[in-house]
């Protein structure tokens, strides 16, 4: 991650401003001495679109931009391949400044640079989903032989083989957004802007369609802008989130940053409703072990549990977590016969859980364990423990913060804490 | 005491300078005619061999010959064996009763009006399009084109090109032409906004945006116009017939002044039946080539 970050972000946006009106130039100057967005339409029937807007993107990220509507994140999309031309402002994207480009050069940007998907899914209806698919190409001058064959891999790809004959209209919405997102791979762009890509799907196909992107990005390592107004699917797939607020940008951060460290008030009024069992892992709240057997024989591992305050150890390995050892265990063993070695002794088994794991599939299991459970990483070594008073603790904070920090938190989110707290 | 009278009546100007203004613009124009009269004819010479030829074409083939083609024409642009028998029948019909040359001379007419108010009305119709001040202009004109009797314009035209094809079919562009401006400016204006983004943001250049998105998805919209310019045209025909225009405009002439009923109703079924023809076939094209907007809609 830090070698990363070192690297020049592929996308630069230096104070970039969008002033909607007849005459931008001339408000400009009112802008810059910090009138707020209703003087400015007050005063001059201009309004502001985005104001002073300065964002780095690294290559290979997933970067969401949230914000409810109206708050521009659909005009600032629109500026990245500039179907919207900003007032003021540089777009620099791998050092290329996009602003200096000309007509034919600008054409040339977006076909090489970037793709795009929309909302509405902006699919052309008098086309199949072959030649939509392969749409991008042909606008390059691309061959009519490979580019359906390129198109038709990418309808392989999301899953709509088979429907390549089919027109736009005789798709479901789902259906049509696949086309969407297979006719922005297909143009093999590097920078995919995603505009309210899966606002219009209804629930479950959106986060199938989520999960799906995610999937895709793994092989594919593209930079993705996503823009969205649901905050719980910006924390599942954004690597960074910027949050804006009228126009300006509140908030960039990792989501965890943004979760348990919110900005302002708008931000924390904007999280509070997250569900948070959902959007947190593990690693976030998870404890280091305290106690863990490294022992071979077993009087030696007799001896560490004694110096350690609990009556249960972890048993781990060079191979990772083994599985738990308790001490009434460990001396009944050291009677029969202390030299023995760790290997053979029979740990009780107890499967541990990933740090990746998002809190609200580990909460049965947390609950219902004896002991701690052990965290481990991708690699099975161990990470840190959840206990289930500590779970319990977190939870509940979450929901006794939703009934401080809000006058008019509804019945149910009450009834919620209360039953929380009653089982602490 | 002072004169009030304009109160009870409307003061209007006096009978000797309306005289003079008339006098002036008619002779104004009088001398423009005589100057530029053979020049504008001469441009429009090209034209007027083409309508010659062309009516030539269809009144001197053997008649088999142009039924066999205008049916082949009919079934490929509407695969119907319906309509296309349809067409068989009233041309039978028509010649039958003895309308045949004049059905052709008409159908000549028409086809190349047609054509002409397509070809300048489609470009007009997409510059007004791209900007609202266009808009702006050309619609009071094409109001003006649709209101004016069409008697007022066929005065200049005809002082200019004397009577002939020629003005008749300028006669007839005029009236049928602003349908398919309008419906095309219309058209392209309704094209999905987003799909249209959609073209740019994968960097799609003026001309692929107009000819692979905007033309395409507004065609219905343009083809409805161009239906209805060919609906207006025909019912020109008698009027055309008023400055010498052959066809079958004439007889309906010649009925009207002499009340010959019956010869009056069966020219005017006659234009019925190529006004049904145009309207059925031109529809059915459409429809065909619009392949999405039919078939099994997703819910």
């Amino acid at each position: 991650m830090t070698n990363d970050s070192q690297i020049q972000p592929l996308i630069q946006i230096r104070d970039l401003f969008k002033l909607f009106g007849s005459k931008p130039n001339t408000v400009m100057p009112l802008v810059r001495e910090g009138l707020s967005k209703d003087e400015i339409l007050a005063k001059t029937g201009h309004t502001v679109g985005l104001k002073a807007i300065n964002l780095d993107i690294k290559k290979g990220e997933i970067f969401v931009i949230m914000g409810l509507s109206g708050s521009g994140k659909s005009t600032l999309i629109r500026h990245f391949n500039r179907l919207i031309d900003p007032t003021e402002g540089q777009i620099l994207v791998e050092g290329l400044d996009v602003m200096k480009l000309n007509t034919k050069q600008l054409e040339q940007f977006r076909r090489s640079k970037m793709a795009m998907v929309f909302q509405r899914f902006g699919l052309m209806p008098h086309r199949t989903v072959l030649e939509n698919v392969g749409y991008g190409l042909s606008v390059q001058g691309v061959d009519k032989a490979t580019r359906n064959a390129k198109a038709k891999q990418w309808l392989e790809t999301v899953g709509l083989s088979g429907y390549e004959a089919q027109y736009p209209s005789q798709l479901s919405g789902g259906q049509q957004q696949r086309v969407g997102l297979a006719r922005a791979l297909c143009t093999d762009a590097e920078i995919l802007l995603m505009d309210e890509a899966f606002s219009a799907l209804d629930p479950l196909i959106r986060s199938e369609m989520q999960d799906q992107l995610i999937e895709l990005q793994k092989q594919l390592h593209k930079t993705i802008i996503f823009i969205t107004h649901d905050l719980d699917e910006a924390l599942r797939i954004g690597d960074r989130i910027a949050i804006l607020k009228d126009g300006e940008l509140v908030q960039v951060g990792e989501p965890v940053d943004i979760l348990l460290n919110p900005a302002d008030d708008y931000v924390e009024a904007f999280v509070k409703d997250v569900n948070r069992p959902r959007a947190l892992t593990v690693e976030t709240v998870m404890k280091p072990p305290a106690f863990r057997l490294t022992a071979d024989t077993i009087g030696e591992a007799l001896k560490q549990m004694k110096r350690i305050p609990a009556n249960y150890a972890y048993y781990v390995t060079d191979e990772g977590f083994q599985g738990v050892v308790c001490q009434e265990a460990l001396e009944n063993a050291v009677k029969a016969d202390e030299q023995a070695l760790m290997e053979d002794f029979e740990v009780e088994p107890l499967t541990p859980i990933s740090q990746d794991a998002p809190l609200e599939s580990i909460i049965p299991a947390t609950m219902g364990a004896d002991y701690p459970l052990p965290v481990i990483d991708a690699d099975g070594d161990l990470q840190g423990e959840l206990s289930r008073a500590h779970l319990a603790d977190v939870l509940s904070d979450f929901y006794s913060d939703d009934a401080d920090s809000t006058d008019n938190t509804d019945n149910t989110d009450l009834q919620k804490s209360n039953l929380t707290n009653k089982d602490k | 005491m002072a004169d009030f009278s304009w109160l009870s009546k409307f003061p209007k100007m006096d009978r000797s300078t309306l005289l003079e203004i008339r006098k002036y613009l008619d002779g104004a124009f009088r001398d423009f005619s005589r100057e530029y009269g053979d020049a504008i004819e001469s441009f429009f010479d090209p034209l007027l061999d083409f309508l010659i030829w062309f009516e030539k074409l269809l009144v001197q083939s053997p008649w088999w010959a142009v039924l066999l083609c205008i049916t082949a024409l009919v079934y490929f642009a509407s695969r119907s064996w319906k309509l296309s028998l349809g067409v068989v029948i009233s041309f039978l019909l028509i010649g039958y009763f003895g309308m045949w040359q004049d059905t052709m001379r008409t159908l000549s007419i028409i086809t190349v009006c047609t054509l002409l108010a397509i070809t300048l009305g489609v470009p007009i119709g997409i510059l007004m399009s791209r900007s609202n001040r266009t808009q702006a202009l050309v619609t009071p004109i094409l109001d003006v084109m649709q209101t004016m009797p069409a008697f007022v314009y066929l005065i200049p035209v005809v002082m200019l090109l004397g009577i002939g094809k020629v003005p008749g079919v300028i006669a007839v562009v005029i009236y049928a032409i602003p349908p398919v401006i309008r419906l095309t400016n219309l058209g392209i204006r309704l094209v999905d906004k987003e799909v249209l983004e959609a073209a740019t943001a994968y960097g799609a250049n003026r001309m692929q945006r107009l000819m692979g998105v905007q033309l395409p998805l507004a065609s219905p919209t343009i083809m409805a116009g161009i239906n209805q310019t060919i609906m207006m045209a025909l019912g020109m025909v008698v009027i055309a017939s008023m400055i010498g225009v052959k066809g079958l405009g004439q007889p309906v002439l010649k009925s009207i002044t002499n009340q010959y009923f019956t010869l009056g109703l069966f020219n005017g079924l006659a234009i019925v039946a190529l006004a049904i023809i145009f309207d059925r076939t031109s529809q059915a094209y459409a429809k065909r080539s619009q392949k999405h907007i039919q078939g099994g809609q997703h819910d």
